[in-house]
């Protein structure tokens, strides 16, 4: 038995198929009904295949480039019928989303490949960073990295208090300056005191910012530059939080957080609701970055690394 | 993308201008054109589909102006209908008979529920209001705390207790406020998944206990297709009276704005916009309708396909009031233009000087309902013809439109002086033409 199993908590892949549940069977039956009574994949199923994919929020592009390969597939493979539909809508997906980058490890276990190993997060507001950044740290304590959290987040009421409290559930420790002190000293404080401790993992919070304001963003891109002055190559991962309810304009918020702090991973927030997160498949594939995490309840262990081919399965599969 | 609808719009109405009728045929790009706006703009699937069908069969047939193409005109249609739909009536908060009143704020995770209550706040407090916020959200870290501070800066009292127990700090709040002689009570829930069926039980439990005068469900403009999800089980469980829209200050389209309003007919009361505490924007249907549509591009467009349009219909009307040929019916037009442009009130106060004065006298916005109705009650032949009216006619008139032979006189009365008067306007705007012409000439005054 594993750990979490003995602590009552369900296997990874049962949670997420339970948080993707709802949209797992909307989808399927969706898809059903488009293919009763057919061997061959028609304008009405590719009709149908458009509305599932768009109201997942994969959104219009990705969408019309998704049908168009499936399109080129079924003339040149003539007969094309509904499960081999299925099986290469998998692959396309899969194909879409980026493969994680070896030199950076989402898993909790691997070896950091520095020390410390900086992990700054940001995003927008109420996407749930500093929740993610509390479950990160309880998993990379469970794995038995040393950790340490610093509160960047200075500006939103009482989030320092929020962080403070899921340090002491992971029971880590915290670098904190209190509200309003500046984001820039904080995330430099942190990293040098990770570096003099001996830290294995860091993990700053920021504030969240609409990325559309160019000086909220510009202080983002100086909270990076100050840290790479004690570490060279720090942070060695900008994590973009995204809410899976979010529609198209998370392309934009990738957009503008990569032209602000060049993020290096995704994480898709709040799937245990409704929503499918389909609009990182565009973003993972138009902007060349993985989706590292997702997050399918309130626990701590809720938040599990991503893994490509079960997210496509989830979404797909009968079982 | 924009770049892309925008050159596509065009060369569909290059290639058709010059037809006199929408049809299915010359339209058909457009149709596909604005729906895929409409579905980038993460309107739903399901609403998109509808929306763009429902406008489709309402301009089929519809006659084209001279100067504007189909494709322009249903662009219109489109923006007009998606403003109706949008703004629907404007309904402020209802307040209780006797206080306090009880306003619930519920909402997903990250919505923005705790921040827009300091903002509602701070606004019926300058509204001379005297609020207490009740902080029931009890599971999210420091969630009290921050509801706390945001409540120090405007000085707006908060009650919590120690205990995690959302329905009991709402009670007794409830409490408070009555033996403190607050006449709001805020209470701001936790977030929740609309899938959570226990949270969901909880906030019904809420509801139960302190029957609010006005609960708000609270909704992030960024959301995609599952707003339409998320709306529907809150108003299913919490029977919510308006919707608030949040961070509309990012670059968002906002198109969840119309698929909530489409699938639960809720007016959108307030929208949010950055996070200090500022007063709360009121929501104008027309900017979020161009907002959906993609802003610039479409809007150009349609503001083009305007313009002429008023252009064409002031120079028709000035002929017909020169050739003396105004009657009821361009009255009536006439009115709809007025109604189109906004409340009374709001055009009232755009007058300078006006609006000072105005502030405490009330303007019925339904004030021109009634001559409408009297113009309505008409035959085709009696708005063209007004003298033919004789007593039976006017009998008649007065019962079908619910008013009285009185009202119809005044009306007849108000019409023929306001023709008269516009008559004399138009001459001397003429001889006013005249006379700047001979100054011309002469290159003196």
């Amino acid at each position: 038995m594993s750990f979490l199993e003995k602590l009552g908590f369900k296997k990874k892949e049962e949670r997420l198929k339970e948080g993707l549940e709802k949209s797992r069977t909307g989808l399927l039956s969706k898809l059903g009904k488009a293919v009763i009574g057919k061997d061959t994949v028609d304008e009405e199923v590719l009709d149908e295949l458009e509305e599932v994919l768009i109201t997942s929020d994969v959104g219009v592009s990705t969408t019309l480039k998704i049908i168009r390969r499936i399109e080129e597939r079924v003339k040149k493979d003539k007969y094309l019928n509904t499960s081999e539909l299925q099986r290469i809508l998998r692959e396309e997906i899969i194909a879409l989303l980026r493969e994680n980058d070896t030199d950076k490890p989402a898993e909790f276990e691997a070896a950091t490949p520095a020390k410390p190993h900086v992990i700054m997060v940001v995003g927008v507001n109420g996407v749930g960073k500093t929740t993610t950044i509390g479950k990160l740290a309880w998993h990379y304590k469970q794995a038995g990295k040393n950790v340490l959290l610093g509160a960047a987040d200075t500006f939103r009421a009482a989030a320092v208090n929020q962080l403070t409290i899921w340090s002491e559930r992971a029971g880590v420790p915290i670098i904190q300056q209190g509200q309003n002190a500046d984001p820039a000293a904080v995330a430099y404080d942190t990293v040098a005191a990770a570096k003099s401790r001996g830290a294995d993992v860091v993990l700053i919070d920021t504030a969240g910012r609409l990325h559309n304001k160019k000086g909220l963003m510009d202080e983002l891109s100086k909270i990076k530059r100050v840290m790479s002055k004690i570490v060279p190559e720090a942070p060695h991962e900008v994590l973009l939080v995204l809410d899976a309810s979010t529609g198209q304009n998370a392309m934009q918020q990738a957009k503008a957080f990569t032209e602000a702090v060049d993020i290096t991973g995704l994480a898709l927030t709040k799937l245990d609701g409704t929503a499918k997160g389909g609009i990182v498949i565009g973003i993972s594939s138009e902007l060349n970055v993985p989706v590292k995490y997702i997050g399918v309840g309130e626990q701590a262990a809720d938040l599990q690394v991503f893994d490509r081919v079960g997210f496509v399965n989830a979404l797909f599969d009968k079982s | 993308m924009f770049d892309d609808l925008s050159s596509k719009l065009q060369s569909t109405f290059k290639t058709l201008s010059g037809q006199s009728k929408i049809t299915e045929l010359n339209i058909a790009e457009a149709v596909r054109e604005i729906r895929r706006a409409l579905l980038d703009a993460d309107v739903n699937y399901e609403v998109a589909r509808e929306f763009t069908k429902k406008v489709k069969d309402q301009a089929l047939e519809q006659d084209v102006l001279t100067s504007v193409s189909p494709g322009q005109l249903f662009t219109k249609i489109v923006y007009d209908e998606l403003t109706q739909v949008l703004g629907g009536k404007q309904e402020e908060i209802r307040f209780a008979t006797t206080p306090p009143t009880v306003i619930l704020i519920a909402g997903l995770q990250g919505s923005g529920k705790t921040t827009f209550t300091g903002k509602l706040a701070k606004y019926l407090k300058s509204k001379g209001r005297n609020p207490l916020l009740a902080a029931a959200d009890v599971y999210r870290p420091a969630a009290v705390e921050q509801l706390k501070t945001l409540a120090e800066q405007i000085k707006v009292p908060v009650y919590s207790i120690e205990e995690k127990d959302a329905v009991r700090t709402a009670r007794e709040a409830l409490q408070f406020a009555r033996s403190n002689a607050h006449d709001v009570l805020i209470i701001d829930t936790a977030g929740r998944l609309h899938v959570d069926e226990k949270m969901m039980a909880e906030v019904s439990e809420i509801k139960k206990a302190v029957q609010p005068n006005e609960i708000l469900f609270v909704v992030d403009s960024m959301t995609g297709q599952d707003a339409v999800n998320t709306a529907r089980e809150f108003d299913k469980t919490i029977d919510f009276d308006g919707v608030v829209l949040t961070k509309l200050d990012g670059d968002t389209r906002g198109g969840a704005a119309l698929s909530i309003r489409n699938v639960v007919e809720k007016p959108i009361k307030f929208i949010s916009m950055g996070e200090k505490l500022d007063s709360l924007t009121p929501f104008f249907p027309d900017r979020m309708a161009q907002r959906i549509l993609g802003m610039g591009d479409v809007i150009s467009l349609v503001e083009k396909a305007q313009q002429e349009f008023d252009e064409k219909e002031a120079k028709q009307l000035q002929q017909r009031i020169t050739s003396d040929k105004f009657d009821l019916e361009d009255f009536h037009k006439q009115i709809n233009q007025i109604k189109k442009m906004g409340s009374l009130k709001d055009l009232a106060g755009m007058i300078p000087g006006v609006s000072q004065k105005l502030k405490d006298t009330e303007i019925d916005d339904n004030a021109l309902d009634p001559i409408e109705a009297i113009i309505n009650s008409m035959t085709p032949d009696e708005r063209r013809n007004p003298h033919i009216l004789n007593a039976s006619r006017k009998r008649r008139i007065a019962s079908g439109s619910g008013t009285s032979v009185r009202a119809v006189n005044d009306l007849l009365k108000q019409f023929s002086q306001m023709k008269k008067m516009m008559k004399t306007m138009t001459k001397m705007s003429k001889m006013g033409r005249a006379m700047q012409g001979l100054k011309n000439l002469t290159g003196r005054p």
